[in-house]
């Protein structure tokens, strides 16, 4: 099942953890804010990506099906 | 062992991991105040503060859970198992254990929604999880009342660092939430800070031209 | 297809024109015959429920429910907020939830170049408010509102518009009128249906849409004034006749503010595809196309191109909310994009970090740009910082920004050259482009 991951920019206060928990796909702006992929989750990165959302103090992060 | 003792060996066993569910629900809400202000362990990345909190918090709840256990099983008091969560029914005590109960129940609330957070509402989360800072002073006017330990000697320092280190603690985050910028600010503070000095409020760009 | 134009009217930015204070004085008017203009009235002066009765007819309400969404379909109206989204599938996507819908018309045109929708709903609210009603038979809702800025007196206005409907018995779903802040991000939908349900008028997070969950969690049909108004005439007189204006992929007529250079505005109804020169006294150095989170375009394409989006959109512009400016020659387009920006920076709602982080900081630098000897390396970090807001706030509000930016920087580039060389080509410091003065920024003015 393909998943995307998507954040919530209003929630997202620039905690960083999604970054520090998932650096193959998530990287910090110049501002601590989290740039995330346009496409679809690599399967092996499933199990990262959803730490990563559970992790996040803003609960900012999801893991959603790709449209 | 005789009945006396075994229950002697029960009771103080209830009153030492009270007193550590003391100490380890402390170390969970400074934890917690640190996530939410992004504040950092030396040589730590962020996550490992919040997976502290996390571990420090289920560990608590272990605890916890031994406290209230051996409380029960204590055959010297009688204190039934329904007085663990529904507060003032106990036989003895019903009043400082009845906080227990209360902070207990409190407790529980924050574990489970936690357990489930990423299926329930963000903002249902976050209102329940404010009621840590109402557990906490619950537990300790419950370990200050049912038993005697923690009003004399090392034990009392060890409750009042705990309390300052709670208050001071949480009197520093409520600070910070009032000082934070309002929203409707923050914009007009990053031009503030990002604006070419001497720039007009109502500017109008158009540079003096070279002679010409 | 030949172009037509209305008698413009003078904007109501300037605050001149005529006497708006019901009940219409001189002639009863004609009926519609099918012309030009449709949306604006004939003649002088606005167009009270006796006026619009005589011109059109009462509204059909009673056929709306049935055929309405496919007869816009047939049409191939768009919406004339800015999206230009085909007005039949919001109208489907709501009526498909089968839960008690909501209605809004949207009137709320933060865009300070934009004066089309309070014209519309001065001088034929009665057209919106029939559209109102028809959208609402349409989809089947029973909740209807219609969102304007504060101003006294077109509320006052507008009130006693619904409540001589009422009066007359004309309308089947009540109308309430509701209070927009003077904010840009006001009209944004999420942010119209947080006030609607009596909340500050910020951007939500999407998902969910307010087609889906908006006001009160009910489905929600958001639709500027300007769309309502053209339904209201669609239901009238049909499909064929709507496409009788237009081009067949942009059919219809609109409604466009123009800014011409010696500082004139006015707001006209024109078919798309007219001319850009047959709207604007051109030649300009450049034209500003769509608003603020529109495009500029260089003055001698400008002269070439119709008002239609399969013209502009290759130049990265769009129709969007009508607005056509032409910059007067003695103008510095650096200059009025720096200050269009900055205002733009500063309102935004501040929820996102990306947003405003960004803007200002862009604002920032542009505000050097067009000042005497700016830095050349800071145009990178324009274009960097451009890159790191696209697309990462919950709402458009950086993504039109950054659409402003880009134009500006690549027809200004000749410009943005001397200005580094010290020298500029404008020799007037008076602001062109208008915007509100500065207002206080406190959570209350986002209510």
């Amino acid at each position: 099942m393909e998943r995307q991951l998507r954040v919530n920019p209003i929630a997202c206060s620039g905690h960083g953890l999604c970054a520090e928990l998932l650096p193959e796909l998530i990287t910090l702006d110049e501002w601590g804010y989290p740039i995330l992929p346009g496409g679809p989750v690599p399967r092996r990165l499933h199990r990262h990506a959803r730490r990563a959302v559970a992790d996040c103090p803003a609960l900012a992060l999801a893991l959603t099906d790709a449209a | 062992m005789t009945a006396i003792t075994q229950s002697t060996a029960l009771w103080y066993a209830s009153r030492a991991t009270g007193v550590v569910s003391l100490l380890l629900l402390t170390l969970v809400v400074i934890l917690g105040i640190a996530v939410n202000r992004q504040g950092r362990l030396p040589g730590l990345p962020a996550f490992a503060v919040t997976g502290l909190h996390r571990s420090v918090s289920l560990l608590s709840v272990l605890f916890i859970a031994a406290h209230v256990a051996t409380a029960v099983m204590d055959p010297y008091v009688s204190i039934r198992a329904a007085a663990v969560v529904i507060p003032f029914v106990s036989a003895y005590q019903p009043f400082w254990l009845g906080l227990g109960a209360v902070a207990l129940d409190l407790i529980a609330a924050l574990i489970l929604t936690s357990l489930a957070r990423a299926r329930m509402p963000r903002r249902a989360w976050r209102g329940i999880h404010w009621l840590a800072y109402a557990a906490w002073p619950v537990a300790l006017i419950h370990g200050v009342g049912a038993s005697p330990d923690l009003r004399s000697g090392g034990l009392r320092l060890l409750a009042i660092g705990c309390a300052m280190a709670v208050g001071g603690a949480g009197l520093w985050r409520l600070t910070q939430r009032a000082r934070e910028m309002p929203r409707a600010e923050r914009a007009a503070a990053v031009l503030a800070v990002n604006e070419p000095p001497g720039s007009p409020a109502r500017p109008s760009f158009v540079p003096d031209r070279e002679a010409r | 297809m030949t172009s037509s134009m209305t008698r413009p009217l003078p904007s109501l930015a300037r605050h001149s024109g005529w006497d708006r204070d019901e009940p219409l004085a001189g002639p009863a008017e004609t009926r519609y015959l099918g012309g030009m203009p449709r949306l604006l009235p004939p003649g002088p002066g606005p167009s009270g429920l006796r006026t619009h009765l005589a011109r059109f007819g009462a509204p059909p309400l009673d056929w709306a429910g049935r055929g309405l969404v496919a007869e816009v379909q047939a049409a191939g109206l768009t919406g004339r907020g800015g999206a230009a989204f085909p007005t039949y599938r919001k109208l489907a996507a709501v009526a498909g939830y089968r839960r008690p819908a909501v209605v809004i018309g949207n009137g709320a045109e933060g865009e300070p170049a934009s004066s089309k929708d309070k014209t519309l709903l001065w001088a034929a609210p009665h057209l919106v408010l029939d559209g109102l009603q028809l959208a609402a038979c349409a989809i089947g809702s029973g909740t209807a509102g219609l969102y304007v800025h504060r101003d006294q007196r077109l509320h006052q206005w507008l009130a006693a518009s619904i409540a001589e409907r009422a009066t007359a018995g004309l309308d089947l779903v009540p109308v309430e009128l509701i209070a927009a802040p003077a904010r840009f991000l006001a009209g944004e939908e999420s942010a119209l249906a947080s006030r609607a349900a009596g909340g500050p008028a910020l951007p939500r997070f999407k998902p969910p849409r307010a087609s889906e969950r908006g006001v009160a969690d009910r489905p929600t049909l958001v639709q500027n004034v300007e769309t309502l108004a053209q339904l209201a005439l669609i239901a009238r007189y049909g499909a064929a006749w709507f496409r009788s204006a237009g081009t067949t992929d942009e059919p219809g007529s609109m409604l466009a503010t123009l800014h011409q250079a010696d500082g004139q505005v006015m707001v006209v109804e024109t078919e798309l595809g007219t001319p850009i020169r047959d709207l604007l006294r051109l030649p300009a150095p450049a034209v500003l196309v769509g608003g603020y989170h529109g495009a500029w375009i260089p003055g001698e394409l400008a002269g070439r191109l119709p008002l239609a989006n399969a013209a502009l959109r290759p130049l990265g512009a769009a129709v969007g909310a009508g607005v056509l400016a032409a910059l007067p020659a003695d103008r510095c387009g650096l200059a009025e994009t720096a200050r269009v920006v900055r205002y733009l920076a500063l309102e935004s709602a501040g929820q996102c970090g990306p947003c405003f982080n960004g803007l200002p900081r862009i604002a920032g630098a542009l505000a050097e740009l067009a000042s005497p000897w700016p830095r050349p390396e800071i145009i990178a970090d324009v274009r960097r910082w451009c890159g790191l807001v696209e697309g990462r706030g919950a709402c458009r509000h950086p993504d039109g920004t950054v659409r402003l930016v880009r134009s500006a920087l690549e027809v200004f580039a000749a410009e943005l050259d001397q200005h580094i060389l010290g020298r500029c080509a404008g020799s007037s410091n008076r602001p062109f482009l208008p915007l509100p003065p500065d207002l206080a920024l406190d959570e209350a003015d986002w209510r």
